[in-house]
C-alpha cells in the first residue's frame, strides 16, 4: 500500500489500567493511569499551565521520543483527536456564560484549539517540521498514520511522532448517557504516541504495513476482513477485534491508540507473525495491518 | 504528478460564488456590518454570510425542520458549488475523496445546547450537540454530495484548509485518489468571538492589513472549496495547477507569532522549492494579513526575508471577508484561482501608512488582465501552524 516501508520504532501510552480486571459493566468509567509529569515535563510553568488532556498528550509523547532513545528531532508531529480539549472549551464557555461576556483569560480559548496538543510539542522541542492535526472521529488517528505515511515516502521525513489524545469529562459522560452511548459500553480516554519511521531501529519489531478506513452504517463482514488479508498476503494475521481492546481502553474515538499500541505489545509477547487491527466508531470503521519487521 | 484545480467554490460576508465575490472586490464593497446572527455584548464589526440557517437550507433543499450547523451548512453550500463547477460527469471508475477543515466544529449549535445543560443536565436538545465535533460537517458535506470514499477533516486553527488543501494534493500525487474536494468552513459563534476579544486582537473599527495603525482583526464566516484531480482523471480544462506546499512550525509562542516570522518563511520557502519556482518567478502573495500587529508584522519580515527587495505584488483580503479562520485557506485558495484566472490583484483595504521596520506596500486598487502565472497563499494559525500553498496558471 505505502511506496515505502513504515516502521514502528518506539511506542508510548498513557491509558487506563490493563492489570487488574476492570468491572466490565457497561457504563463503567475508565480514567488513564497518569505518569509522574514532572519527569516527562520538567517545566514547571508550562505543566501548571496545560490542562489534563494536554499534559497526557505531551507526556505520552515525550515517553516515546525517550523511549526512542535517540537525541535528534522528529521531522514533522501529526496528532489526533475525536473531540479535542473539551474541559478548556468547557472552561471558555463557562467562562463567558457566567461573566456576561465580560474582560475574560484567555488561556483557555487557547489551549481549546485542537492543535494545542501538537504545536506545544513543537514549541517544547523547538521543532520547525510539518505539524498536523487531524479531528474525524474513528478515523483520526488512521489519517495522521497515513500522512506520516506519504511523508515517509515523499523523502520528506524519516522520523514522524504521531499521536492521538482523547479525554473523558463528567460533561461529556453525561452528555453520552442521554444519547444511550454507555448501554453497551464503557467509557474511556488515553492518550498514544508512535515514533515511525522508514528505517526499522534495533529494536524495532513492527511493520504498519496497510490503513483501510471504511465509511458505512454497517460494520465490515469476515469476508471483507479476509480479503483485505488476502489482497495484503497476510492471510496468517491473527484478527485483534475492538472488544478484545476496548475492555481495557473503554470507547472513545481514538480508541484505536489504544488499540495500536496493545497489539504491537500482543506481537511482541506472544511472537505473532501479523495482526489486523480493527476499530469502528459510529459510521467509521478502519483496519490496520501490523506484520513482525 | 501534476495536481489540478477543476473546481471552485465559495460563500463569505462578501458573495456566494466566485462572481459575486469578484463584484464585490471590483466595488470595494466590504462585508462588515453588525452582528445579527446570536444576542452579544461584544460591538465589534463582523463579516456575516448574509444568509439565515433557513436561507442557507432553503437554497439547498433541505427541509427546515432538519438541524444542521451553520458550520455544515455553509461548507455544503461551497462543496457543492465547487463540485458542480468541476462537472465530473461520472465518479465511476474515480476514486473521490473529501478533505474538510474547520475551527470549532459545530459550536454554533452547541452554544444553544450548553446554557440548558449546565443548569440541569436532564436538558438541552441533544440533537443541538450531535454535530459538536469537527467531523460533523465533513460527513454533512460527504453524505449531501452522495460521497462513499475517503475522508477526513484537520483542525489547525487558521490554517486548516490550507492544509486540507496540502493533503489532497499529496495524496493525489501518490495516487491514493484521483479527485478531491478539499477547503475549510466556519460559522460565525460566540466561542470565537469571545475568544478572540479575550485575547485582545479584535478590531472595533474595520481591520487594516499591513498599516502602521492596524490594530487587530475583524471576525468573518464562510466556506471555500476547491475540487483537485489528477492529471489522468481531468475531463475539461482546468483552471490552475496547485503545484506547491508546505507547512511548518514556528515554535515560538501557543498563539502569538515570532518577529523574524520563521515559520512563515520556512512554509514559502519550502512551498517554492516542492513547486520547483524560485522567488522572482511569483507574481502575487495573496497574503495572510489578519490586521493584527503582531501577524502582520512577521508576514512583512518573513516575506522580506525570502524576497529582498524584489517583493511581488501582494495584499490581504480579509478586511472584505473578515477572518474567516478554518476556511480562509480555502476562500483564498478560491480568489488565487480566480487571480490567475484573469490576471486579478486584490485590494488591500484601509491601508495608508505601511509599517515602519519593512515598509511593505500592499497593492490598493482592483485590477484585472494583469500577468499572473504564479501565487502564493499564506494561511497562519495558533500553535505556530503556518502553511503556504503555490497556484499555478497552467501551461499551454
Amino acid at each position: 500500500m505505502f511506496e515505502k516501508a513504515v516502521y514502528i520504532n518506539s511506542i508510548a501510552s498513557i491509558h487506563p489500567p490493563v492489570s487488574e480486571p476492570a468491572d466490565r459493566i457497561p457504563g463503567t468509567r475508565l480514567k488513564a493511569e497518569e505518569p509522574d509529569y514532572k519527569q516527562l515535563i520538567p517545566n514547571a510553568g508550562a505543566r501548571r499551565r496545560m490542562s489534563r488532556i494536554i499534559r497526557m498528550g505531551v507526556a505520552a509523547a515525550t515517553r516515546c521520543l525517550q523511549e526512542a532513545g535517540e537525541a535528534w528531532q522528529p521531522d514533522a508531529i501529526l496528532t489526533a483527536t475525536g473531540l479535542g480539549c473539551l474541559e478548556d472549551t468547557e472552561k471558555f464557555m463557562n467562562s463567558f456564560l457566567d461573566n456576561d461576556e465580560g474582560l475574560l483569560a484567555p488561556t483557555a480559548f487557547i489551549q481549546s484549539t485542537f492543535n494545542t496538543i501538537g504545536g506545544q510539542i513543537a514549541l517544547l522541542l523547538g521543532n520547525h517540521g510539518y505539524n498536523n492535526t487531524y479531528v474525524h472521529r474513528g478515523f483520526s488517528l488512521e489519517s495522521a498514520l497515513l500522512d506520516a505515511a506519504l511523508l515517509l515516502a515523499e523523502g520528506k521525513a524519516s522520523r514522524v511522532l504521531a499521536g492521538s489524545i482523547d479525554e473523558l469529562t463528567d460533561t461529556l459522560y453525561a452528555i453520552l448517557a442521554r444519547f444511550g452511548c454507555w448501554k453497551n459500553a464503557m467509557a474511556g480516554e488515553g492518550a498514544a504516541f508512535f515514533l515511525l519511521s522508514d528505517q526499522p531501529s534495533a529494536a524495532s519489531a513492527v511493520q504498519l504495513q496497510a490503513i483501510d478506513m471504511i465509511s458505512s452504517p454497517e460494520k465490515p463482514g469476515e469476508a471483507y476482513l479476509h480479503a483485505f488479508l488476502k489482497r495484503y498476503h497476510a492471510e496468517e494475521a491473527t484478527i485483534l477485534y475492538p472488544e478484545e481492546y476496548k475492555q481495557y481502553s473503554g470507547e472513545y474515538p481514538t480508541a484505536m491508540g489504544f488499540g495500536l499500541w496493545y497489539a504491537c505489545h500482543q506481537m511482541k509477547e506472544k511472537g505473532l507473525p501479523a495482526i489486523l487491527l480493527c476499530n469502528s466508531f459510529l459510521d467509521n470503521h478502519s483496519l490496520i495491518l501490523l506484520k513482525q519487521a | 504528478m501534476k495536481v489540478f484545480i477543476t473546481g471552485i467554490g465559495a460563500i463569505s460576508g462578501i458573495g456566494q460564488g466566485g462572481e459575486e465575490h469578484l463584484a464585490s472586490f471590483r466595488s470595494g464593497q466590504h462585508g462588515l456590518g453588525k452582528i445579527t446572527l446570536f444576542p452579544t455584548r461584544h460591538d465589534v464589526p463582523v463579516s456575516e454570510v448574509k444568509a439565515t440557517n433557513d436561507n442557507l437550507k432553503e437554497r439547498l433543499g433541505i427541509p427546515r425542520q432538519q438541524t444542521l450547523s451553520r458550520t455544515a451548512l455553509l461548507g455544503i453550500t461551497a462543496a457543492q458549488e465547487a463540485w458542480q463547477d468541476a462537472a465530473i460527469a461520472t465518479t465511476n471508475g474515480l476514486r473521490v475523496g473529501l478533505i474538510s477543515a474547520n475551527s470549532t466544529g459545530g459550536m454554533d449549535l452547541s452554544e444553544q445546547f450548553y446554557p440548558l445543560f449546565r443548569e440541569d443536565n436532564s436538558r438541552g436538545r441533544l440533537h443541538h450537540v450531535a454535530s459538536h465535533d469537527a467531523a460533523d460537517s465533513t460527513e454533512r458535506i460527504a453524505s449531501y454530495l452522495g460521497l462513499t470514499g475517503f475522508r477526513t477533516t484537520i483542525s489547525t486553527a487558521c490554517s486548516s484548509a490550507a492544509n486540507a488543501l496540502m493533503l489532497g494534493a499529496r495524496m493525489i500525487r501518490q495516487g491514493l485518489l484521483d479527485v478531491v474536494i478539499a477547503g475549510g468552513t466556519d460559522a460565525l459563534c460566540k466561542f470565537t468571538l469571545n475568544g478572540f476579544s479575550s485575547l485582545m486582537i479584535v478590531d472595533r473599527e474595520p481591520c487594516r492589513p499591513f498599516d502602521a495603525s492596524r490594530a487587530g482583526l475583524n471576525l468573518g464566516e464562510g466556506a471555500g472549496y476547491v475540487v483537485l484531480q489528477s492529471e489522468k482523471s481531468l475531463h475539461k480544462s482546468p483552471y490552475a495547477e496547485l503545484c506547491g506546499f508546505a507547512n511548518s512550525n514556528d515554535a515560538y509562542h501557543q498563539t502569538a507569532s515570532s518577529p523574524d516570522g520563521t515559520g512563515a518563511w520556512l512554509a514559502m520557502k519550502n512551498a517554492l522549492e516542492i513547486a520547483g519556482i524560485s522567488p522572482e518567478e511569483v507574481d502575487y502573495i495573496n497574503a495572510h494579513g489578519t490586521g493584527t500587529p503582531n501577524n502582520d508584522a512577521s508576514e512583512s519580515q518573513a516575506i522580506y526575508r525570502l524576497f529582498g527587495d524584489r517583493i511581488p505584488p501582494f495584499s490581504s483580503t480579509k478586511a472584505f471577508t473578515g477572518h474567516t479562520l478554518g476556511a480562509a485557506g480555502g476562500l483564498e485558495a478560491v480568489f488565487s484561482v480566480l487571480a490567475i484566472q484573469r490576471g486579478i490583484y486584490y485590494p488591500n483595504l484601509n491601508f495608508t501608512t505601511p509599517i515602519e521596520e519593512t515598509g511593505l506596500m500592499p497593492v490598493t486598487s482592483y485590477s484585472e488582465q494583469n500577468p499572473i502565472r504564479t501565487v502564493v497563499s499564506n494561511s497562519f494559525g495558533f500553535g505556530g501552524n503556518n502553511t503556504s500553498l503555490v497556484f499555478r496558471q497552467i501551461n499551454r
